[in-house]
């Protein structure tokens, strides 16, 4: 197979900007956000608590609640058009259908009045025409066998609270792919679960990825999750994309401050040594409140300048798709200029 | 040899499921914990790992008596808790504290930082529990050293937990628990709702406190790679069982259990190279619901290795080498189980248990 790069771009997401108005002030939730996915590739996008991932792919999917929220610039190009721009009409021919999403809290987005084949039916038929409300609930029994639930035929009358966390995860997965979509958001897709039932779900998702070219966006914050999982990953800092490359060379070669002190704070099952201490990054992340314009992890970064207090990082390009917004990869003249200018 | 300060044995927490509106009957029973055994060292941490509902939490809530044991016997510095009379208990839970998962839920959103670390100084004072008694400036004074030691500074004293970062709460947690120089620490998935940067500081600050104050602890995560980073031996879980106990290093060197290697091999590593490569094994099914009464091994539905026999015989904790114990039919060295067939285990189980 062809390297992912090489691939057919599916979504090019550009400059991306969503804030909200709070009580507090604006927060710039996602402030500038750009990656590319291509067909068949899984990529990363991972970060802390806050750090803009799910609101990012609410972007996308343009779910984010008007107000307080509001996508305030950017584009995301899928098919050739900015589906940012797309009425709400033409959006729903989009969503759900060929991008979908599995959200966070799989409880909130299963209705726990209806049962699990009213669900899936509904879903069915509203993406696919014509398609017969019979046809539709085998279809949905041949989707949750898939996804591994025993007994489907059965089971699949069932309501949302008759099955576990992770069957309930699994459901939304099945509903996810019935429509086979061309993107799947997959957000924090196995948090909530055991480590078994997770490798089960990843399983899943990656054969299904591979069997269908569906391409993947996987938000996590575990870094174990995406080195088994993702051909590329995107870094996340308050609301910004501090660093982009390829899995292999990420862990390899990181060349964030943030992304190295990251891959180094987590223990290792293989090869760490007990009573060693850990790495940790001192502070605790920024409020999104009200930022200044310079780079966000500059009080937690040890090896911080004075261009880093003053102004935000250009995007430096290291070769083969790796990118890094970080100061110490530009030249002495870059930095004297940027600490001028915001002098001024 | 090195005496145990906390003694478990054959520790059961069974809940009550009842039906009806208003005669409640009671019409079966959640077997959260199934009949636990093991012991804890001072100065040692012992880890507990297992999955979601597997019963951590409620075995370190029983071991503490915030549960009334269904059974067994709990023997703290030598005295059998289960049966202590309420003033005994007081003094004992002085030594026991806990730390719990979710800072956000765990504190008083009413209560200012310095009112939540001093309210077990204060309450113990009262009860004049506390040999010299503390002033009122003293235990001010106790709280600042104690923020200060956590890593808080003593200037956000008045200030209340939604003010603070997820992180910094666990602080105010860690804080509060240690008020009282306990001698054992229950943390209850201490780490687990925090970033992956910050869970490292929170892990550092635990190991240093237990250096400095010769703590005990037991230490529930479902992260394995961190029970293994901060476990002197580590314990496995499953529907209210022990499965294997073992030093972390023999556990994660050798695992002996089928569902610990199960565990073990699902655990995601962070090396995109180390994950290419790696064979996992994937469990079928879910973990079933601890509510019925189990004749055989807890494990047998979802075990790659399991044999008829083990569909209707418990099995008991096998030794294999120094400290490693395992429950399981493969590591009986009295018998092969291998070629025994359904009929027979049947008709062996029938004459047990007449
Ligand atoms: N409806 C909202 N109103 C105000 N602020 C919001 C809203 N939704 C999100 N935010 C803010 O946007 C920022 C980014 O949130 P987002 O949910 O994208 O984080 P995340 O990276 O997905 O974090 P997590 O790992 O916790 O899921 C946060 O600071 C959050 O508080
Ligand atoms: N107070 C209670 N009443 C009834 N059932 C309970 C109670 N507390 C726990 N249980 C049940 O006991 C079992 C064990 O729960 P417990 O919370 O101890 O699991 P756990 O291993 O801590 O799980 P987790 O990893 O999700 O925290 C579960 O089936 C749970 O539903
Ligand atoms: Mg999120
Ligand atoms: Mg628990």
């Amino acid at each position: 197979m062809s390297p992912v790069n090489d691939r057919e771009v599916v979504l090019d997401v550009r400059n991306l900007q969503t804030y909200f108005k709070t009580d507090a002030g604006i927060v710039k939730a996602v402030d500038g956000v750009s990656f590319t996915l291509h067909k068949g590739q899984t990529l990363g996008i991972v970060g802390e608590s806050g750090s803009g991932k799910s609101v990012t792919n609410l972007s996308i999917m343009r779910l984010i609640p008007s107000p307080p929220g509001k996508v305030v610039g950017g584009e995301a190009i899928f098919e050739g058009t900015d589906i940012l721009a797309l009425e709400e009409k033409e959006m729903r021919t989009i969503r759900g259908n060929k991008i979908s999403m599995i959200f966070q809290d799989p409880m909130t987005s299963l209705n726990p009045f209806l049962r699990i084949s009213t669900q899936m039916i509904e879903t069915i038929r509203l993406h696919t025409k014509g398609i017969s409300k019979n046809e539709a609930l085998e279809r949905s029994i041949e989707m949750l066998k898939l996804v591994g639930i025993p007994s489907a035929k059965k089971r699949v009358h069932a309501y949302p609270h008759q099955f576990s966390g992770g069957m309930r995860q699994r459901v939304m997965i099945a509903m996810a792919l019935s429509c086979n979509a061309e993107i799947l958001i997959a957000d924090e897709p196995t948090t909530a679960l055991d480590v078994t039932i997770q490798a089960q779900i990843l399983d899943l998702i990656k054969n299904l990825s591979e069997k269908m070219g569906t391409s993947v966006i996987l938000i996590t914050h575990d870094l174990g999750v995406v080195a088994g999982m993702c051909d590329e990953v995107c870094v996340m800092y308050a609301g910004r994309i501090v660093e982009k490359a390829e899995t292999e060379k990420l862990y390899a070669f990181p060349a964030h401050p943030y992304t190295e002190g990251l891959i180094k704070s987590v223990p290792r099952m293989d090869t760490s040594k007990k009573g060693e201490r850990l790495y940790s990054i001192e502070g605790q992340p920024p409020n999104v409140i009200d930022l200044p314009p310079c780079c966000p992890f500059h009080p937690r970064c040890p090896k911080a300048m004075d261009v880093c207090r003053a102004s935000y990082a250009p995007i430096t390009d290291l070769g083969e798709g790796h990118e890094v917004a970080c100061w110490l990869y530009n030249s002495e003249e870059e930095k004297a200029v940027a600490l001028k200018e915001a002098q001024a | 040899m090195k005496q145990p300060i906390l003694q478990v044995r054959d520790l059961k927490q069974h809940f009550p499921v009842t039906s009806g509106m208003i005669l409640q009957r009671q019409v079966g029973s959640i077997r959260a914990v199934d009949g636990i055994s093991f012991d804890v060292y001072e100065g040692e941490t012992l880890g507990i790992v297992g999955e979601s509902g597997c019963g951590k939490s409620t075995a370190v809530r029983s071991i503490s008596q915030l549960y009334k044991p269904t059974g067994g016997s709990v023997i703290f510095n030598g005295i059998e808790l289960t049966t202590a009379d309420p003033r005994t208990m007081l003094a004992a839970r002085r030594d026991i504290q806990m730390i719990f998962q979710d800072p956000y839920a765990s504190l008083n959103p009413r209560m200012t930082v310095r009112s939540i670390i001093a309210e077990p100084l204060v309450i113990y004072n009262r009860r004049n529990l506390l040999d010299p008694p503390l002033s009122k400036l003293e235990i001010e004074h106790r709280v600042e050293e104690l923020m200060e030691r956590v890593g808080l500074s003593k200037v956000f004293k008045n200030r209340y937990p939604h003010e603070f970062s997820g992180g910094q709460r666990q602080r105010i947690g860690i804080a509060r628990a240690l008020a009282l120089n306990p001698k054992i620490i229950l943390a209850d998935e201490p780490v687990s709702a925090l970033d992956v940067s910050i869970q490292s500081q929170i892990l550092n600050l635990l190991s240093d406190l237990q250096k400095e104050f010769n703590l005990t602890y037991i230490f529930i995560a479902h992260d394995l790679a961190v029970i293994q980073h901060i476990s002197t031996r580590v314990a496995v879980m499953y529907l209210g069982k022990i499965v294997e106990i073992s030093e972390a290093v023999n556990l994660y060197d050798n695992p002996l259990h089928p569902y610990t290697t199960a565990l073990l091999s699902a655990a995601p590593i962070p090396d995109p190279v180390v994950e290419r490569n790696r064979q996992r094994i994937i469990l079928t099914g879910d973990v079933p619901s601890p509510d019925k009464e189990r004749f055989g091994c807890y494990f047998y539905d979802r075990c790659p290795k399991r044999m008829p026999w083990c569909s209707n015989h418990i099995p008991p904790m096998f030794k294999r080498g120094k400290n490693h114990e395992v429950a399981c039919w493969l590591y009986d060295e009295t018998r092969d189980y291998h070629d025994v067939s359904m009929e027979e285990a049947k008709a062996d189980a029938a004459k047990a248990s007449k």
